[in-house]
């Protein structure tokens, strides 16, 4: 159309001053250039596998309605049964507690590896040989066990004088129990992510920290972790939702999490996929809010790292509804809205041209 | 600012097999601009790292007015310092990066504040009201709360000199400040170590910048190969170099 125009020739074809636009002969005076309708692409093979889609999914979603031994009301009834609640809050605080205790370790352990003393070093690398290679649930059972190899545990100088004593039956409970085990394995993980985090800092900022004379846990903690904490954070949630899970490992301490109430419930009255369905249910919804805290933090430590931050879906959903509503309306997009986006009102649209042009415009870049 | 007395004395160091510095001498005065030029590789940038101790020399030392960066003397022993010691001697030397090194995730303020509070302990207040005079005096006062990352190049180095100064240091040290740099944005960034070298701070650059060197250089250094080659006013060196290597590097960069 007229924006493929060469230089000179658009003076013929645009309309005089004055003149109706639409008016007689070939061309046309349209609207603006930067205003020129844009039509969609066709994608038919996008449209085909979209219509197999939907059918497949209208299918596992009748199959979920119409098949009655999902026992829906049962899965209704059971899931916020007070005893339900109880188990995963229980899961929760297992979580959170061997998160903590895993990668406050894992912090330490990977300082550890990165310091300049070999034992140091050696202590740090063999921790992690050995707890990530013992399995977990052998773990939980061996400090479920502990009072057996030591019945009591003291605290008092090294192969000095002891001062405290406790019954390792009465310190080392369930929780503690599946805490030493889930944490400590834990730990062994997180380490080797916290120390990948911080080797994945440029160089150049250890330097300039250095250069500065900044104390050296002030280097640490304002300059280097910050940093590191952008390649941490994914991989670091990850393990916390593998935790989540992992926790129902620790139904064979018969630890009231859960999965091992569920497991007891359905004992009990026999409904056994209906309980597994509440407990899934729990998990997706506790993961689901791990991985909304996941986003912000995430938000967070980009600050500086992106020259702009990228929008919060809440934002997004936001600008795709406003944009939208002025593709079908034609009401101008709302201030606030990226020109990115708000240019997607004119695809597939047509835009009124202006009502009274003042004179020819002619492709940009035209007039020099 | 007054500048410190840098001496530099038979400082060797090697990587490996490599031999990058093979006894370096070298005197800087109290106030002097001295430029050290020289081919990739020869020891030019390791020679600055050694300065800081960034890099922990072989054999020699380097002292800033007559006290030792990173040993203490007693007789004829030195002895290492901790890192704590050594942390408070750099305070007193500024360094000037290639490739910048502004920590991206703070502010530009947030940069130059970070040491003279942390690392010198002085007043919040006092180091901010500071560093807002040094950003305005690299022309740069509007783009304090601004992260580095939406700065250009010649802006971040800008910071990066007016975070150097923000420590009251004794010597700059500027390694290649303007390699890293689009062509167009050199001039501002020579400008301001420029308006430096006439203020009493003693400042040691590593540049390619030859023209350069000459403007505001007291002494011009040519390097090669891990030695001091040839040093003297920019006059001698770089238009009537005595040594044949200076000959052969100065037809081939000019």
């Amino acid at each position: 159309m007229s924006a493929n125009l060469a230089e000179g020739e658009s003076r013929l074809l645009y309309p005089p001053p004055g003149l109706p636009p639409g008016g007689d002969g070939g061309a046309s005076a349209g609207p603006a250039d930067e205003d020129l309708r844009v039509v969609a692409a066709r994608h038919p093979g996008r449209w085909v596998a979209t219509a197999v889609v939907g059918v497949l999914l209208a299918m596992v979603v009748s199959s979920l309605v119409t098949n009655d031994r999902w026992e829906w009301d049962v899965v209704a009834r059971y899931l916020t049964w007070p005893s339900i609640l109880e188990g995963a809050w229980a899961t929760v605080r297992l979580t959170v507690t061997a998160s903590v205790v895993g990668f406050a370790l894992g912090t330490v352990l990977a300082l550890m590896r990165l310091s300049r003393s070999p034992l140091l070093q050696a202590v740090s690398w063999a921790y992690t040989w050995v707890f990530r290679s013992v399995p977990l649930l052998l773990q939980l059972l061996l400090w479920y066990n502990l009072a057996y190899l030591y019945p009591v545990l003291s605290l008092g100088i090294p192969f000095g004088p002891e001062f405290l004593f406790f019954d390792t039956l009465d310190l080392i409970d369930k929780f503690w129990a599946a805490i030493l085990g889930l944490g400590l394995s834990q730990a062994a993980y997180s380490a080797e992510i916290v120390r990948a985090g911080i080797l994945g800092v440029d160089q150049g900022q250890h330097e300039a920290a250095a250069s500065l004379g900044l104390p050296r846990h002030r280097q640490v903690r304002r300059i280097i972790l910050p940093q590191a904490m952008r390649s941490i954070v994914p991989t670091a949630v990850n393990e916390v939702i593998g935790l989540l899970k992992g926790t129902s490992i620790v139904y064979v301490l018969a630890y009231g999490e859960l999965f091992y109430i569920v497991s007891v419930i359905y004992g009990r009255n026999g409904r056994v996929v209906p309980l597994l369905i509440v407990a899934a249910i729990w998990y997706l919804a506790l993961t689901t809010l791990i991985t909304v805290v996941q986003y912000y933090v995430e938000r967070h430590y980009a600050k500086g790292a992106l020259r702009t931050l990228p929008p919060t879906p809440v934002q997004r959903v936001r600008w795709e509804l406003q944009v939208g509503f002025s593709r079908l309306t034609g009401a101008p997009v709302p201030d606030g809205v990226p020109p990115g986006l708000a240019a997607r009102v004119r695809v597939g649209r047509w835009v009124a041209p202006r009502t009274t042009p003042t004179g020819p415009t002619g492709p940009k870049g035209g007039a020099a | 600012m007054t500048g410190g007395l840098l001496e530099i004395r038979g400082v060797h160091k090697s990587y490996g097999l490599l031999e990058a510095l093979r006894g370096v001498d070298l005197t800087v005065r109290p106030g002097e601009v001295a430029a050290i030029i020289g081919p990739s590789g020869s020891g030019k940038s390791t020679l600055l790292r050694a300065i800081n101790h960034l890099e922990k020399v072989d054999r020699g030392f380097v002292s800033l007015d007559g006290e030792l960066i990173g040993y203490a003397r007693r007789g004829n022993t030195l002895r290492e310092l901790t890192e704590r010691e050594i942390l408070r001697r750099r305070t007193r030397i500024g360094f000037v990066f290639q490739n910048f090194n502004l920590f991206p995730h703070l502010t530009v303020l947030e940069n130059v504040v970070e040491a003279p509070i942390f690392a010198q302990g002085r007043p919040r207040t006092e180091a901010e009201a500071e560093a807002r005079e040094l950003l305005a005096r690299v022309g740069l006062a509007d783009r304090a709360d601004d992260r580095p990352r939406q700065l250009s190049g010649g802006q971040q180095q800008r910071v990066a000199i007016a975070r150097a100064l923000a420590l009251r240091p004794a010597v700059v040290l500027f390694d290649e400040p303007t390699s890293a740099l689009d062509p167009e944005l050199v001039g501002e960034v020579l400008g301001v170590i420029k308006e430096l070298a006439g203020t009493g701070t003693t400042l040691v650059v590593v540049t390619h910048e030859v023209g350069f060197a000459r403007e505001i250089a007291d002494t011009v250094v040519f390097m090669d190969e891990g030695v001091v080659v040839e040093q003297g006013p920019p006059a001698d060196v770089l238009d009537h170099p005595v040594n044949p290597r200076t000959q052969a590097f100065l037809e081939k960069v000019l």
